[in-house]
């Protein structure tokens, strides 16, 4: 077992350390830097660029050295100090801006995942065992709507309806009079009342995807030989269906819990944009498109880290679970 | 004992001619064709095909649907969704579908432009017009139109126009042609490619599979929208349209090689030393014509029907990144492209008719979706039924 979980760790930080340079280049593969397009910018704006103090600036984020050299500074940074780097664009560490916005999104990716979880099973169970009938097809069908229906889309109508029907303010996490406020209950009322428009666009898709998973598992049991002997031996359907195919279905539900949640907070990235929430995601669009590298480079590192941590934790799960799996 | 030695009976004897029989002759059907029955039976999946089979030729003749280059400006900007009438302006049954010209009048008080319906101008829309002239596929020199309004001075916008005064039904049906096959150029290079990786990883097996097999573990265990948002973000803004939407396919197309590379490795690997193989080997055939003729047909329809599954999901990615402004940029005209201009909650509210092409998007991923589960139930030789 320990040898087991040693492999298992010492592969995960290759793995982590192999994914930092693979960020590291994808975020310096767009041509030029972050002062040429800072420079374009300005310039496009009618400033006049000064060139020593370009070249200053330069020096000043270590744009002028090697790339080996800028990743050897920010990987050393993390491991040694815990410090992401410094953001070009923002003019602040990257530590302050991710400490303001991680919050928001990791509250925003627990309650979703929290909210689809506790819709998704009822459903499916509930669709499996009257299937065909009318609660089932309206089921499947959401389900494929929650399918194809775009993000962005969703967001856009969401915003649309709680805006035109609840008078929630359009975008953000807050209306404008709490925007600045210290907390008080009215704040987080008016956050809770901002929260759940992301929420419901972003668990449409998880929960019309889990809800077929669920079904389908569901499915696959009820009709085994084991719950018709149940059903012989006179247990009520109710606990028979609790009891043995509903653990079967839960299986993959909690083998995937590990991943659903960085997975979430960079699935929220489209929707966020759209309505202007202060989470990871926009910071991450906005770091790509200045070519703010550190700012990219740790964020893609952070969600991954949060991947693979919770591939782990996934796979440590479904062991736990499922016995079947120990004995291989 | 004593049966041992008694001699069997004498076999009787075959005669010249079989007597006729009353058995039918043996027909059989071949695989494609149970293939065909069960897919029938999916009336969603066929109900998918259908609109898609339908768009798709829609697509390719989009210069004969469209009523206007995609391009042209009009007079007109962000003018609504006209009305088409059947009945005219003395309130009798007119047989041919009429539009009214459209006239501008100014609210007063906030100087807004709105448009009216002028009832002083009547249009028919006549079919197979003959209108602005294009070459069909670049090659064929053609004017007719499917439908237009061809008295002078009139216009048909049936879903409206844009910010820059375009009529969204000619950008909407040229948008198909971007949105609709970058979904399959994509899935047809990652099936390719995914082929020979996972042959090559499952072949040589040793660390060069060992290698793959790592640096595939990396690429899903970075979250996918923030690896396809630095990649996309990475195209120079100089590049043509053509190569700019090659390299996106490919950085689309790069999520579903991983999973058809471990599917071809898995099922190299696990039909290798099957019986048939083997018996190949002893007839003497050469490795290369054992994976050819061999493996690759047995698990051929899983990995397809797979790749159908992934359609939705580029298109998707497509329409998404586009909307956001990496990927697909103006004057590229795809669905998503013309989504970006529904970016903000103000446009949309005032503007409702722009968000229409995600009207077509959300069609084309329900029915890929139903057909490649339709696809899967008759074609799939390893799922449950």
């Amino acid at each position: 077992m320990l040898s087991f979980l040693l492999k298992r760790v010492s592969n995960m930080v290759l793995s982590l350390f192999v994914i930092s340079i693979v960020a590291f280049i994808v975020i310096q593969l767009p041509p030029g830097d972050f002062l040429t397009t800072y420079m374009a910018q300005l310039t496009s704006a009618g400033q006049t660029v000064d060139n020593a103090e370009v070249a200053s600036l330069n020096r000043q984020f270590g744009l002028d050295q090697p790339i080996y050299v800028q990743y050897y500074k920010w990987i050393s940074g993390i491991v040694l100090r815990g410090d992401f780097g410094y953001s070009f664009n923002f003019r602040r560490p990257v530590t302050a801006l991710l400490d303001e916005r991680m919050g928001y999104s990791l509250i925003l990716a627990f309650g979703t995942m929290i909210l689809v979880y506790l819709l998704a099973l009822p459903i499916g169970v509930y669709s499996a065992i009257k299937q065909y009938s009318i609660a089932d097809y309206v089921v499947t069908l959401l389900g494929f709507l929650g399918l194809a229906l775009p993000s962005f889309l969703f967001a856009l109508i969401m915003m649309y309806l709680s805006n035109k029907y609840l008078g929630i303010s359009v975008g953000g996490l807050f209306s404008p009079k709490y925007e600045m406020a210290p907390w008080s209950l009215e704040r987080l009322g008016d956050f809770l009342s901002h929260l759940w428009v992301p929420m419901v666009v972003v668990g449409l898709s998880g929960t019309a995807s889990l809800i077929r998973v669920m079904r389908a598992t569901m499915l696959d049991e009820l009709s085994q030989p084991y719950v018709e002997t149940a059903r012989a031996k006179g247990l009520s359907e109710a606990r028979l269906i609790l009891k043995y195919p509903v653990r079967l279905a839960v299986s993959p539900f909690i083998s995937t819990i590990g991943w659903t949640l960085p997975n979430l907070i960079s699935d929220t990235a489209i929707a966020a944009i759209v309505l202007s929430i202060p989470t990871v995601g926009p910071l991450l669009l906005t770091a790509l498109l200045s070519q703010d590298m550190y700012l990219a480079g740790s964020i893609i590192l952070i969600l991954s880290f949060m991947t693979v941590v919770g591939t782990f934790i996934s796979d440590l799960l479904l062991a736990w679970l499922d016995p079947r799996i120990r004995y291989e | 004992m004593e049966d041992e030695a008694k001699p069997l009976a004498p076999a009787p004897a075959i005669p010249d001619e079989l007597p006729p029989t009353d058995e039918e002759p043996v027909t059989y059907a071949t695989p494609l064709q149970m293939m065909w029955w069960r897919f029938k039976r999916h009336r969603m999946a066929i109900f998918g095909a259908v609109i898609l089979i339908l768009f798709y030729f829609v697509m390719v003749f989009a210069d004969f649907f469209a009523p206007y280059e995609p391009n042209t400006r009009t007079p007109y900007m962000y003018s609504p969704p006209q009305t088409v009438h059947f009945i005219d302006n003395n309130g009798n049954l007119s047989l041919t579908p009429l539009v009214y010209g459209i006239g501008k009048t100014r609210n007063m008080e906030t100087l807004e432009l709105i448009y009216v319906e002028d009832k002083t101008q009547e249009y028919p829309i006549r079919f197979f017009v003959h209108s602005w002239p294009y070459k069909l596929w670049g090659i064929f020199d053609a004017d007719l139109h499917f439908f237009g309004t061809p008295e002078q001075g009139a216009d048909i916008f049936l879903l409206g126009t844009d910010h820059l005064a375009r009529d969204m039904v000619s950008r909407i049906f040229f948008g198909a042609r971007i949105s609709l096959t970058i979904g399959l150029v994509g899935v047809f290079m990652s099936m390719i490619i995914g082929l020979i990786i996972g042959g090559i990883s499952a072949l040589y097996g040793g660390w060069l599979d060992n290698a793959i097999q790592r640096i595939i573990e990396v690429i899903i265990s970075i979250p996918s929208l923030p690896l396809l948002m630095g990649l996309s973000a990475a195209i120079p803004r100089e590049w043509s349209i053509e190569q700019t939407y090659f390299v996106f396919s490919l950085i689309l197309s790069l999520i579903s090689t991983t999973v058809i590379i471990r599917i071809v490795r898995g099922k190299f690997l696990s039909t290798r030393n099957l019986d048939f193989v083997t018996a190949a080997r002893l007839y003497g055939s050469g490795e290369m014509r054992i994976i050819v003729q061999h493996l690759i047909p047995s698990f051929l329809s899983y990995v397809i029907v797979r790749v159908t599954l992934d359609i939705p999901r580029m298109i998707l990615a497509e329409t998404a990144l586009s909307f956001l402004g990496i990927g697909l940029r103006p004057p590229s005209i795809s669905w998503g492209v013309l989504l970006t201009q529904a970016q903000n909650y103000q446009t949309v509210v005032i503007y409702p008719w722009l968000l229409l092409p995600a009207v077509f998007v959300i069609f084309t991923v329900l029915a890929f979706s139903f057909m490649g589960d339709g696809l899967r139930d008759a074609a799939d030789p390893f799922s449950n039924k």
